[in-house]
């Protein structure tokens, strides 16, 4: 390849460096060779100098190997003659040690009653003995022994005695209790009974713990509660030293317990459990007693926080001694907290009596002259609004049972029935309730008996109370009651709001229905005193309107203003605007003066005036004591009714002379003339009166009626 | 007319004395007659001239006396007097036809003898003693109560005892009844508000209830079996049940008028019937059986009796 493609020059070139390349080679083959040859001549000297040592060599060896056989068949003597001392030696060593032991044995009685002495280590004193326990049990068919054993026995008995004794010692504090009780463990004393023993000894300590607390109570009275002093401490302050002294030492009891009697036969969990159980029971009952001495509405959230300490307090208890009354700590907080609520409603009630007594006073108080009191509307303001206000601050101060860091209030009673049971039913339903009631016994109880009755301005007030709690309050409370205590979806039945409506609604009806006939017997009372006192019969031609009849007006007037202060206006059947002037007379066009000739012949068919009476009988009936609606001149109207069913009632009973009718004419005209106002459909007033007219007339004996216009003097110049 | 009274020796038939009252024209008592096996009604008329009638009761032991409270209007003084008659043989026992012309025949009573009450006072009525012989009464004035023997059959009245309420104010007897228990020993009287007991022998009052009805008391009655229980009616609307052994609370109210209530009865042989009037222009007959001398009653028909309701106009 080369030579095909390179050039001559190159070739020639090449062929120069080969041929020096070549010569190089050569001259390093001939050094080399020159080299090999100089050292294998170096070598054949020294192998021939090597064959003559290796003579020498061979003779020393073997002086060599005579003279370890000599020293070995040497040295094998002198072993076997040191072979018996030795083992005589090990034989000493061996029987030293069992010596040093029998030393320590021996010595065990005299250690343990070093230790054991009073004052001493008893737990080295019960190491030791255990150590020496095995060995004197071992070898106790040596007599020696056995006597060793019986003194380390009578004093670990001894020591037994002492620290049974010192158990017993009142003075023991816990820990020390608990090291006792395990020694003694260790001496093998029964496990039942020194549980017992240290159950009964731990007991003790509890109960003086409880009779500490105890001592802090007054003494149970059954019968004066009222007079008992307040305790020294708060409730905070005796639960707070409750649980750390009786709890505290509690757990402390249960757990070294635990560590104790742990696995032993015959000291189960019964007896603990039975133990713990007695003695929170105990505990529960003081603080029972103590929680009812909080009677007071003290400070809530005092209260709540050392419920919540408690029932912390008896968590940790109870996640060693699970039997130890969850259930009754759980019901007593619940119980506790149940009774403050209950508190709460009574001092509700008791808030609103206080007030209801305000308004009464406020009433029943002389206004000087000039001077005008409190008006109504302002007195309702007041009296609403305080007791809202009341209300909304107990049940702040109730939320704080179910506020988040409250422990217990995780408890389900707290997260449902505490809600809607304690809360909504048992304070907001039952005071709105109460409320009711009382209002009501204004109405019912007291007018019959002759007990004080309530004045009728405060049964007005309470009426329009009434209804305003139908109208807005109830609904107010109950959510604002709803969304502080949500109720749980599948809690017990609550009483809705419309029924508490109704019965708001129902005891408003009975007071303002109460007021009406109070108001109205008041007058009629007056009307009819003045129809019975009166000699109808003997008077004189009158010349002007009686004086009761001007009472009358105004008291009606008075009324008007009262009711007005709180009821709307009403509705009022329209009117024409002369009614006032309306002509009243008895003889008016419908009823001629000959219609009241009255007819006794038994053959007289019924005359036209039996059937005018008979067809006012069906068209114009008018119940005089029904419900009346809540505006003031459906009140009016009833009170209006009252008074004029008493005077025609009256007018009948009595006989009347000429002018007594004429009399009887001018008062009906003047009442007219100024109760038309006041009721809704003044054609009531109008056939009342009427009515009077015409049974005066019919009970006159000489019915000669007075001019109408004169009657209109009279009655305007009055 | 406001005065209305069975005739209560009459054992037979259903009869009754209603007395009339007019200022103006002759006063009449009407004798009506109810046939109840017909249901026919008639009446005969006997003619009261000396005033209108306000009270009217009959004897217990003889069928033609009776005694009305009347008034006697004279120049321009009304007093209220009481007097005991005897009306004709004939119409004793009520007649059986029907006169053609009443105004013709009328007949006029023959007056036995007057209570005086000049001493008195206004009479308000007049109670036979009901159980005896028709020879006792008492009559109210004002506030007397005055007991009465008639003597010469029935011709002479004489006042045997009285006692007077006093008190402040005016006092003045409404009504009475003479409970027809204990002997007939025993009356009841109202005066405004207050109902009392009185014993007959003594005169001296044996119980007071005060404050029996809010308003004043119209009516009283006995309860013909149960020696104790008292009824009475109001002005406050209401009928109350007493045990009069007990007069702090009524045993029983009653609120269904819608006024006065007048007058208050028992039936005499069905104590659970009461009926009761007022100027509501209602009657009610009541069926109390919880109250009755036979609380599980069985004899009467529940259905037919229960707050039967009557459109009345009583006193027109």
């Amino acid at each position: 390849q080369v030579r095909s493609e390179c050039p001559l020059g190159q070739l020639l070139a090449r062929e120069a460096t080969l041929g020096r390349e070549i010569r190089a080679l050569d001259s390093d083959m001939q050094t080399l060779l020159y080299e090999n040859y100089n050292k294998f001549i170096s070598a054949t000297d020294t192998i021939r100098k090597m064959k003559v040592d290796f003579r020498r060599m061979e003779a020393e060896m073997d002086d060599l190997a005579a003279n370890m056989a000599a020293i070995s068949t040497s040295s094998a003597r002198v072993s076997a003659a040191l072979q018996d001392r030795h083992r005589r030696g090990a034989q000493l060593a061996g029987v030293q040690a069992l010596l040093r032991k029998l030393q320590s044995l021996v010595e065990v009685p005299g250690r343990l009653r070093r230790w054991a002495a009073p004052g001493a280590e008893p737990v080295r004193a019960l190491r030791c003995h255990a150590r020496a326990r095995a060995v004197l049990r071992h070898y106790r068919h040596l007599p020696s022994f056995r006597a060793i054993e019986d003194e380390s026995h009578a004093i670990m008995a001894e020591l037994a005695q002492r620290l049974r004794a010192r158990l017993r010692d009142d003075t023991l504090d816990p820990k020390e209790l608990t090291e006792c009780v395990e020694m003694l463990l260790q001496l093998e004393e029964p496990p039942e009974e020194l549980c017992e023993e240290f159950l009964s000894h731990a007991g003790a300590r509890l109960e003086a713990e409880l009779a500490a607390l105890e001592a802090e109570l007054p003494p149970a009275d059954p019968s004066g509660a009222a007079a008992t002093p307040l305790p020294a401490s708060d409730i905070l302050d005796f639960v707070d030293r409750g649980s750390s002294a009786f709890v505290g030492n509690l757990c402390l009891l249960a757990a070294s317990y635990r560590s104790l009697f742990e696995g032993r036969p015959g000291a189960g969990d019964g007896c603990l459990e039975a133990f713990a159980a007695t003695l929170t029971t105990r505990y529960f009952e003081l603080l029972e007693r103590r929680l009812a001495l909080e009677r007071g509405l003290g400070d809530t959230s005092l209260l709540v926080r050392a419920l919540d300490r408690f029932h912390r307090r008896l968590r940790a208890l109870l996640e060693l001694l699970p039997a130890a009354g969850a259930e009754a700590g759980a019901a007593l907080v619940a119980r506790a907290a149940r009774e403050r609520v209950d508190r709460y409603l009574r001092a509700l009630q008791t808030f609103f009596l206080g007030c209801l007594g305000d308004v009464r006073q406020a009433l029943a108080a002389p206004r000087p002259p000039g001077k005008e009191g409190p008006g109504l509307p302002d007195l309702l303001a007041t009296l609403a609004s305080s007791v809202l206000g009341q209300l909304k601050a107990v049940l702040a101060y109730v939320q704080l049972f179910t506020a988040k860091d409250v422990a217990f209030a995780n408890l389900p009673y707290f997260k449902g029935e505490f809600c809607v049971e304690a809360v909504r039913e048992g304070l907001v339903v039952a005071f709105v309730r109460w409320l009711c009631r009382t209002a009501r016994g204004f109405a019912d109880g007291p007018a019959e008996r002759g007990a004080p009755t309530a004045p009728p301005a405060l049964l007005l007030l309470l009426a329009r109370l009434c209804l305003d709690y139908e109208a807005t309050t109830i609904s107010y409370i109950l959510t604002l009651t709803d969304e502080q205590f949500p109720p749980q979806d599948t809690g017990p039945v609550v009483t809705p709001g419309p029924a508490l409506c109704a019965e708001a609604r129902g005891a408003a009806q009975r007071l303002l229905d109460h007021y009406v006939q109070v108001q109205g017997a008041a007058v009629a009372q007056m009307l009819r005193k003045s129809v019975e006192t009166r000699d109808w019969l003997g008077t004189v031609e009158p010349r002007n309107v009686r004086a009761v009849m001007k009472r009358v007006v105004e008291d009606i007037t008075a009324i008007d203003v009262q009711v007005g202060q709180l009821f709307e206006e009403g509705v009022r059947r329209a009117q024409s605007s002369d009614s006032s002037r309306r002509a009243f007379s008895v003889y008016s066009s419908s009823r001629a003066p000959g219609r009241y000739a009255p007819s006794y012949t038994p053959s007289a068919p019924m005359d036209t005036h039996l059937l005018s009476n008979i067809q006012k009988l069906f068209s114009e009936r008018i119940d005089i004591f029904s419900p009346v609606e809540f505006n003031k001149v459906s009140v009016l109207t009833g009170i209006i009714k009252i008074s004029l069913k008493t005077l025609l009632e009256c007018v009948r009973l009595r006989t009347l002379g000429r002018f007594g009718l004429q009399q009887v004419q001018v008062d009906g005209h003047y009442l007219q003339l100024y109760l038309w106002r006041f009721a809704a459909d003044e054609r009531v007033v109008q056939g009342l009166l009427d009515e009077v007219a015409a049974s005066a007339a019919h009970r006159c004996l000489d019915p000669v009626p007075m001019e109408h216009s004169v009657v209109e003097l009279i009655c305007e110049r009055g | 007319a406001r005065a209305l009274t069975p005739q209560t020796a009459e054992t037979d038939a259903i009869r009754f004395l209603v007395g009339t009252q007019s200022l103006r024209y002759d006063n009449q008592i009407h004798i009506i007659d109810f046939d109840d096996e017909n249901n026919i009604i008639n009446k005969n008329v006997l003619l009261h001239q000396v005033g209108e009638i306000w009270h009217i009761s009959t004897s217990p032991a003889d069928k033609g006396v009776l005694a009305t409270c009347y008034n006697k209007t004279s120049d321009s003084k009304v007093m209220t007097c009481a007097a005991v008659w005897r009306m004709p043989k004939e119409l004793e026992s009520g007649s059986h036809e029907s006169p053609d012309d009443s105004s013709s025949n009328t007949q006029t009573l023959e007056l036995l003898c007057h209570l005086d009450n000049t001493a008195h006072g206004n009479m308000a009525c007049v109670m036979w003693e009901p159980m005896g012989d028709g020879k006792k009464i008492i009559s109210l004035a004002d506030n007397n109560i005055l007991l009465w023997d008639l003597q010469e059959s029935s011709a002479k009245a004489v006042l045997s005892s009285s006692t007077a309420l006093e008190g402040k104010g005016q006092l003045k007897f409404t009504s009475g009844r003479w409970s027809p228990h204990h002997n007939c020993t025993q009356i009841a009287t109202a005066n405004d508000t207050t109902v009392r007991g009185w014993d007959t022998r003594s005169m001296r009052q044996i119980y007071c209830i005060e404050n029996a009805h809010g308003q004043l008391v119209r009516d009283l009655d006995f309860n013909p079996n149960k020696q104790y229980y008292l009824a009475s009616c109001g002005d406050d609307c209401k009928v109350k049940f007493w045990d009069t052994r007990n007069v702090t609370e009524p045993v029983k109210t009653l609120e269904e008028h819608s006024h006065w209530v007048w007058n208050v009865r028992y039936n005499h042989s069905h104590d659970q019937l009461i009926l009761t009037g007022s100027s509501d222009s209602r009657v009610i007959l009541s069926n109390m059986v919880s109250i009755s001398s036979e609380p599980f009653g069985h004899m009467v028909d529940d259905d037919e009796l229960s707050d039967q309701e009557d459109q009345h106009q009583e006193e027109k």
